[in-house]
C-alpha cells in the first residue's frame, strides 16, 4: 500500500513537473528527476524506475507530435506559397497571352525541385558537416526516415524536416521567374532553374543552414550569420539572380514604350493573400517546433507585412496622389520578405521598423531604381526580393535580441539592440556572399543554357505570347 | 428606312433601352467598343509605370427604322443618354437601301 503510494506520488510530481516544461519547449524535458521522489526513498523500485521511463518515452512522444503536427503544416503552407500564392501573383502580373506560361513555370518547379530534391537535393544541402556544400551520404534519401536529424531538429522526423525544406527549394527558383517572364524558353527555363538549384541554391542553403557551414551561426560557422527563414539563402539569391537575368536576357520587345500593365490585378490580389498566409509556415515554421520562438516569428512576420504594406502604400500617395491596390499587395510581399531573416530574432517594434523600412525601400527599388537603370525586371523580382532580403539581412543585424532567441548561448548579446554591432558585420559578410555567389552562379549557368537549348524565344513567339507558341492553349477561352 | 447609330456612355445604356422601349422599339443590335472623340482618357500608373488608356469604353446601339420612328427615337436617345459631359457620344443617321429577314425572306419595312 505504501508503495504504490510512493509510485502514485512520484508520477503526480513528474507529471506536474513535465507539463510546464512541455510548454516551453525546454530542451530538459528528457531528463527531469524529481529530488523530493529518491528523497524519500533512496533504493528505487524497479517498478518506479519502469514507470518513469515509460513517462519520458511520452513526455519526449507528445513533444514530437505537437511539433511535427506543425511543421507538417507548415510544410505544406509553404507548397501553397508557390502554386497558387507565387503562381497567381506573378500570373496576375503579366499580360493576358502569358498568364499560363508563367503559371506553368512556379508548377513545373514542384516537380521538377520534388524530383532533384530526393535524388541529390537534400544532401546537397544537409548532408555532410562541409564548409560550403553537402555530401552525397543521404543521396536518394538514403537514412531518411522517420527519426529524427539531431544536427537540425530532434523532436519531428527528419522526413518532416526534409519536406520542409524541400518546399524552400521550390519557391526560391521560382522567384526569378518574375525577371524572365514573357520572354525566356520554357525549355530554357527547365535547365536553368535545374543548374542553378545544383550550383546556387544548394551551397548557399548549405553554407548558412548546413551544419559546419561557413556562414552557419549556430553549428560552427566562420561568419555566423543570422538568417533565420532565407533572407540571404532564398531571397537575395534569388532576386540577385533575378537581375542577372534580366540584363543578360535584354528587354521584352516594345518595353518600355509599349504598355504592359498586369492582365489581372484580382488575381495578383488572390496570390498576393495567399503568399502572406503562406509565409507563416515560411517563417514560423522556420522554429522547426510548435515553440515559442514560432509564436514569435508568426508575430514579427505579421507585424512585418503590414507595416510594409503601409509604408509602400503612404509612399505611393504622397508621390501619385493615390494608394493602389498593386502598391499595397507589393508592399505586404516587400515586408514578408524582408522579415523572413530577422522573424525568429527580433521583437514585434522591431518587426514593424523592418517592414515599413522595407515598404519604403522597396516602392523605391521599383519605381526609381529600375526606371534609372532601365533593365526590364519585368514583374520586379530583383526589386522586391533581392532588395527587400539585403535590406532585411542588414536589420536583423541590428535588431536581433537574446531575449527573443539565445543564439549564440543565454545571455549572450546577439545584434546591434544587444550592444553586439560586430554582427552588423556578419551580416554584411553573410549578404556579400550570397550577392557575389548568386551573381557568378548566375552568369556562369546562363552562358551554358544559351548555348545548349537557348535562352530566349523568337521575336515571333514573344508578340505571340508564350501560351499559345510554347504551350499551345490559352488561358482564357472565354467565348468557347 | 434610317439606320441609327447611337455610341453612348456604358452607364446610360440602361435608361436609352427603356426610352426606346416606351416609344414602342423592341429589336436593338449592340455592341461594346472603344474609343474615344473629343474627350481625353486617363492615366493609370502600375508600380510606378504611368500608362495613358485614351481608348475608353463605350456601348454602340443599332437600329434600322421606318422614316417615321427615327425623329422620336433619336430624341429619346438624347435624352436618355445624355450626362452634359464631354464623352456623352454621338448619334449617326444613313439611309437603308433594303432590309430583308431572313426567316421568309420578307423585304422592306415589314421586314424591321
Amino acid at each position: 500500500m505504501k508503495r504504490m503510494g510512493i509510485v502514485c506520488c512520484s508520477v503526480l510530481t513528474l507529471v506536474l513537473l513535465a507539463v510546464p516544461l512541455l510548454a516551453q519547449q525546454a530542451p530538459a524535458t528528457t531528463s527531469p528527476a524529481p529530488p523530493s521522489a529518491s528523497a524519500s526513498s533512496p533504493a528505487v523500485p524497479p517498478a518506479v524506475t519502469e514507470k518513469l521511463n515509460q513517462l519520458e518515452q511520452r513526455v519526449t512522444a507528445a513533444q514530437s507530435s505537437a511539433d511535427n503536427a506543425w511543421m507538417l503544416v507548415s510544410a505544406a503552407l509553404v507548397l501553397l506559397m508557390t502554386g497558387p500564392g507565387l503562381a497567381l501573383f506573378y500570373g496576375g502580373l503579366v499580360r493576358q497571352k502569358n498568364v499560363l506560361a508563367i503559371m506553368m513555370q512556379s508548377f513545373a518547379l514542384m516537380a521538377l525541385i520534388t524530383v532533384l530534391w530526393a535524388l541529390v537535393g537534400y544532401s546537397l544541402c544537409f548532408g555532410g558537416d562541409g564548409h560550403f556544400i553537402g555530401n552525397f551520404q543521404m543521396a536518394m534519401l538514403r537514412g531518411v526516415g522517420v527519426n529524427p536529424n539531431p544536427d537540425y531538429s530532434a523532436s519531428i522526423p527528419q522526413l518532416t524536416f526534409m519536406v520542409y525544406q524541400l518546399m524552400f527549394a521550390i519557391i526560391t527558383p521560382a522567384l526569378i521567374t518574375g525577371a524572365t517572364a514573357e520572354r525566356m524558353k520554357f525549355s530554357g527555363t527547365v535547365l536553368f532553374m535545374t543548374l542553378w538549384f545544383l550550383v546556387v541554391y544548394a551551397p548557399m542553403a548549405h553554407m548558412v543552414w548546413g551544419k559546419g557551414g561557413y556562414l552557419n551561426a549556430s553549428l560552427g560557422g566562420r561568419f555566423p550569420t543570422l538568417d533565420f527563414a532565407g533572407g540571404t539563402v532564398v531571397h537575395i539569391t534569388s532576386g540577385v539572380s533575378a537581375l542577372v537575368c534580366a540584363l543578360y536576357l535584354g528587354k521584352r520587345v516594345g518595353y518600355p514604350k509599349q504598355p504592359m500593365p498586369p492582365h489581372s490585378l484580382v488575381l495578383s490580389f488572390t496570390g498576393a493573400c495567399l503568399l502572406w498566409v503562406g509565409w507563416f509556415g515560411f517563417n514560423a515554421g522556420s522554429a522547426l517546433a510548435s515553440s515559442g520562438l514560432a509564436s514569435s516569428a508568426f508575430v514579427a512576420t505579421h507585424f512585418g507585412a503590414a507595416a510594409a504594406a503601409i509604408g509602400w502604400s503612404v509612399a505611393e500617395w504622397i508621390k501619385n496622389g493615390r494608394a493602389s491596390a498593386l502598391g499595397a499587395i507589393s508592399g505586404a510581399v516587400a515586408g514578408l520578405v524582408a522579415i523572413t531573416p530577422a522573424a525568429g530574432f527580433v521583437g514585434p517594434r522591431s518587426a514593424l521598423a523592418i517592414g515599413f523600412i522595407a515598404g519604403l525601400f522597396c516602392f523605391w527599388m521599383v519605381t526609381k531604381f529600375k526606371a534609372i537603370f532601365g533593365y526590364d525586371d519585368a514583374l520586379d523580382a530583383f526589386g522586391v526580393h533581392g532588395a527587400g532580403g539585403t535590406i532585411g539581412a542588414l536589420l536583423t543585424g541590428v535588431c536581433a535580441q537574446v531575449v527573443i532567441n539565445p543564439i549564440f548561448g543565454e545571455g549572450k548579446a546577439v545584434g546591434g539592440l544587444d550592444g553586439h554591432w560586430g554582427q552588423v558585420g556578419n551580416q554584411l559578410v553573410g549578404i556579400l556572399f550570397a550577392w557575389v555567389f548568386a551573381l557568378v552562379g548566375t552568369i556562369v549557368i546562363l552562358k551554358v543554357v544559351d548555348l545548349t537549348t537557348g535562352l530566349r524565344v523568337t521575336e515571333e513567339q514573344e508578340v505571340g505570347g508564350l501560351d499559345i507558341t510554347l504551350h499551345g492553349e490559352e488561358g482564357y477561352n472565354l467565348e468557347s | 428606312m434610317m439606320k441609327i447609330e447611337a455610341i453612348i456612355q456604358p452607364s446610360r445604356f440602361e435608361s436609352v433601352k427603356a426610352a426606346l422601349l416606351e416609344i414602342g422599339i423592341e429589336g436593338m443590335t449592340v455592341t461594346e467598343v472603344r474609343g474615344h472623340g473629343r474627350q481625353k482618357g486617363h492615366t493609370e500608373v502600375y508600380r510606378g509605370r504611368e500608362y495613358t488608356v485614351d481608348l475608353l469604353p463605350k456601348v454602340k446601339v443599332e437600329l434600322v427604322l421606318p422614316d417615321t420612328l427615327v425623329n422620336r427615337a433619336v430624341e429619346a436617345i438624347l435624352k436618355s443618354a445624355k450626362t452634359g459631359k464631354i464623352g456623352d457620344g454621338k448619334i449617326f443617321l444613313s439611309r437603308v437601301e433594303e432590309a430583308i429577314r431572313i426567316r421568309n425572306e420578307e423585304r422592306g419595312e415589314s421586314a424591321l
